[in-house]
């Protein structure tokens, strides 16, 4: 295995993006990361979207955005794994570059929720179709049934819920790509419409078009292209039950807990080795899980953890510095790797306002459904 | 060989609306809804409920009641005017839910409110002849009255299920005597793709409902050599809580001998559903051994099904095993605004979806 | 159109019909081939049709097929005897659906597609 570095990242604006389709998003994200890179010729490229079937009809995707690239004939993947496509995305290039198979890949990652296509049916097919879907259950839905088990369960409140949606706002509003850019006080979140109880509108992240893309190369070429060597040096993923009522402890994300262990073994590092992370945050429940099942803070203590400004910018461990899926958006395919072009700003010096001092290392948490697939890469600069 | 109910089971929704809001709404005067008709509040069903999830579910008791294994049961045949398709039986979705399935006769049956009945004539029939030992009649209805008119203060939701056999120890309440009368009178109908029934008015009383009610009870007393006093309890076909009432009086029968199936004033007309209703509500409350009992169907267009019934000790057994109906109409209730019932009825004009 | 798909899970829906691991003792529904403990030793179980509630929410945007039943509440429930399911929580007012909750299950429409398509029916619960 040979050691991988990040050496381009590009991004678009995420949000209500109405003049742009999923291509040319793509391809915006793109072309920005191939010219951060200051690379000539890509070996290949992977392409993370969830549902673009049902969003636009449109699949066959790699194919499509190689050619839209200027790329035509490079082998090209398209990668899904619900929310977590982008972070799959972004393993499966980094095993190809590692593996000695390709030295410089595109992974990119997009979503275009924008169509006027139902989202909340299309998002719904991230559950078990037949099972969960089929009885009305949404995403927000599952959620709240994790939120309303963690209340039940370690006296998780509402207002430690809100303190997560508050803080990722501070945080999205030193970001010029994310969707809603403004501050919210806790009252805002607490007073929303609900959407599925307990959560509200301001638990939850809003539907987003969007883009995000990397480049990878080996850590031994990398030289030629950057100075600041951003290397990968923990990837793990795995895979849980997507029915969240066959889960074992519904206020547990196991397969985040799984691939972040393995994403540490790698490393050989402890979550206290962590300067700062990107997790996914798709509802302020989840955040609050996911930490929890990083090892950030102890199991059912998130909320108050978050409650006491332990993951601020300028907190013990800062989280989703962007602004996390929740203030900066979440186009779905786009989302994973949008987490890693935050981690490559932080680790370079470059995330201006929200900048983490000292960011030596960072993680990146994606998350596919309520839970039942999971992807986490540590990031290190050299 | 006697032949007899061995199970049966009632069902009615929880939800309700009152007389006074539908008055309230059509500028109607409620107390001569209640006075006049006898109709106080009526059924409405969920609207995850419709003729077959209420035919499921007194299927589900009368089998509780009955302790046989589904797969013996011959026939289902399942009366209603709502059957959710047009085309396509309710009947084989009951049995597959149930687990009757595949070696079961099904029909679906319609005739106005009267297909319940006739059901259980048929399944009586079946296993008189020897041909099945065992056959499911279900009465259920979730009918419709349009707006504005009188009969949306009765239209309800609800049926009943009888499982027919004879085997001596299980039959519950044993077949007598059954009769039917039948002629062509277009009291009430309602024509493909209509939404709601159209009625004859005051048509719908004497040529339609009292001539067959009537007819139908006097020939099966006489058939049988009983009078009123004979028998202990009489249902009556309720589209409204006034006409049995009257139709028993007509037959020499006292209002305390009606009461135990009346449930019309507080369940309204299930239709389909109302005499077998009349009938489970008068096994589940006033029947003891060696009762008979008289049940007179009336489906407009017209006709009559009568049965006289001999309840066996096998009722005291059988009462407590499931929900019994009054409990059903007396127990827990959501009363429904008229914006709400008319969204549960599917009577508001939506926007189709693109 | 989604007959076919709901045909094949009408077992499942109309009857609970899932089955249990031999090793290990989970119940499933749907029934599995592999349980997650490694075993292919699996027997036939239909699940109880009595429960209570692990956890639920209340949906208040739905998706557009279930657009004119909200709010509804969808519950995750234990089921007496072993396996877990999630379906709505019917004919109970929403405040009364907690956690802890004894539950019956019902047989209900779930959605009806579209105007001219078919009904779906299947499990429900309700607080008993
Ligand atoms: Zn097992």
């Amino acid at each position: 295995m040979r050691d991988v570095a990040v050496i381009g990242i590009g991004i678009t604006k995420f949000g209500e993006l109405w003049w742009q389709n999923l291509r040319e998003l793509y391809v915006e994200a793109a072309l920005k990361a191939i010219k951060d890179a200051g690379v000539d010729h890509l070996d290949s490229m992977y392409v993370g979207c969830m549902t673009s079937g049902l969003f636009c009809a449109q699949e066959h995707l790699a194919s499509l955005m190689a050619d839209y690239l200027g790329q035509r004939h490079i082998p090209a993947y398209r990668i899904e794994s619900a929310c977590a496509s982008g972070g799959l995305a972004f393993r499966l290039g980094y095993i190809e570059v590692a593996s000695g198979m390709s030295d410089i890949v595109l992974v990119g990652g997009v979503e275009k929720m924008l169509t006027g296509a139902d989202a909340t049916f299309a998002l719904a097919s991230a559950a078990d179709q037949e099972y969960e879907a089929f009885h009305g259950n949404t995403f927000p839905g599952l959620y709240a049934m994790i939120a309303r088990a963690h209340m039940a369960k370690y006296g998780t409140t509402r207002e430690q819920m809100a303190a997560v949606a508050v803080k990722n706002h501070d945080n999205g509003s030193k970001n010029p790509n994310a969707q809603f850019p403004m501050k919210i006080s806790k009252e805002t979140v607490l007073n929303a419409t609900p959407v599925a109880d307990p959560l509200g509108l301001f638990d939850c992240s809003p539907v987003s078009d969007g883009a995000a893309a990397v480049i990878l190369c080996p850590v031994d070429m990398a030289k030629k292209y950057t100075d600041t060597i951003i290397k990968v040096i923990g990837s793990g993923a795995a895979t849980s039950t997507i029915a969240l009522h066959q889960r074992d402890d519904i206020t547990f994300l196991d397969a985040v807990h799984a691939a972040g262990k393995k994403a540490y073994e790698m490393a050989g590092l402890k979550p206290e080795d962590i300067d700062f992370a990107e997790v996914h945050d798709c509802f302020t429940i989840a955040e609050i899980c996911c930490i929890e099942a990083l090892g950030f803070c102890e199991v059912g203590q998130g909320g108050p953890f978050s409650e006491a400004g332990n993951t601020a910018l300028d907190g013990k461990i800062p989280i989703n510095t962007s602004g996390g899926l929740k203030s900066k958006g979440h186009p779905v395919g786009a989302t994973g790797v949008a987490q890693i072009v935050e981690l490559v700003e932080q680790l370079r010096g470059t995330a201006g306002e929200r900048q983490v001092k000292n960011a030596k290392r960072g993680l990146a948490q994606n998350m596919g459904g309520s839970g039942g697939s999971s992807v986490v890469h540590i990031l290190e600069v050299q | 060989m006697a032949v007899g109910i061995i199970g049966y089971g009632a069902y009615v929704p929880r939800y309700r609306i009152k007389a006074e809001e539908i008055a309230a709404q059509w500028g109607d005067d409620p107390e001569v809804i209640k006075r006049g008709l006898l109709l106080y509040e009526k059924t409405v069903p969920n609207q995850d409920e419709d003729t077959v999830t209420i035919a499921y579910q007194a299927a589900k008791y009368a089998l509780v009641r009955a302790g046989i294994d589904p797969k013996e049961i011959g026939a289902i045949y399942i009366g209603s005017e709502s059957h959710p398709y047009a085309v396509k039986p309710s009947g084989t979705i009951v049995a597959e839910a149930l687990g009757m399935t595949p070696e079961i006769h099904i029909a679906d049956y319609e005739f106005a409110c009267k297909a319940g009945a006739e059901a259980m004539f048929v399944c009586y029939s079946h296993v008189k002849s020897g041909n099945m030992k065992y056959a499911m009649a279900i009465g259920a209805d979730t009918s419709q009255g349009a707006p504005a008119d009188a009969l949306e203060y009765s239209a309800a939701a609800g049926g009943s299920a009888f499982i027919f056999g004879s085997d001596e120890e299980k039959i519950i309440a044993e077949v007598l005597y059954t009769y039917s009368f039948t002629t062509d009178t277009p009291d009430f109908w309602r024509r493909e793709h209509q939404m709601y029934p159209q009625h004859g008015g005051r048509f719908t009383g004497e040529p339609a409902y009292f001539k067959h009610v009537v007819s139908a009870g006097r020939n099966i007393m006489e058939m049988a050599g009983l009078t009123a006093k004979d028998i202990q309890w009489a249902v009556f076909h309720m589209p409204n809580g006034k006409f049995p009432l009257r139709a028993g009086q007509k037959l020499g029968f006292k209002k305390e001998q009606i009461e135990p199936g009346w449930v019309v004033p507080w369940q309204g007309n299930t239709y389909s559903g109302a005499s077998p209703n009349g009938l489970t509500a008068t096994l589940d409350s006033a029947a003891k051994p060696g009762d008979l009992i008289l049940m007179v169907s009336f489906g407009s267009g017209a006709g009559s099904d009568s049965f006289i019934f001999r309840v066996t000790e096998r009722i005291n057994e059988v009462r407590d095993m499931v929900p019994k109906l009054w409990d059903l109409i007396h127990g827990r209730k959501f009363y429904l605004t008229y914006g709400q019932y008319a969204k549960f009825r599917g009577k508001i004009h939506l926007n189709p979806d693109v | 159109m989604i007959v076919p798909r709901h045909y094949k899970e009408m077992p499942q829906r109309y009857k609970l019909q899932g089955n249990r691991c031999k090793a290990c003792g989970k119940v499933f529904l749907p029934p599995r081939l592999v349980c997650p403990c490694g075993s292919q030793d699996l027997e036939d179980y239909n699940l109880s049709w009595r429960g209570k509630i692990l956890t639920f929410t209340i949906i208040r945007t739905p998706p557009v097929q279930f657009k004119y039943q909200k709010p509804y509440a969808v519950a995750v429930v234990e089921l007496d005897g072993g396996g877990t399911i999630q379906c709505q929580v019917t004919d109970t007012p929403l405040e009364e659906v907690e956690i802890g909750k004894e539950v019956e299950i019902v047989f209900r429409k779930i959605f009806s597609e579209g105007e001219a398509g078919i009904h779906c029916y299947g499990y429900k619960c309700r607080v008993v």
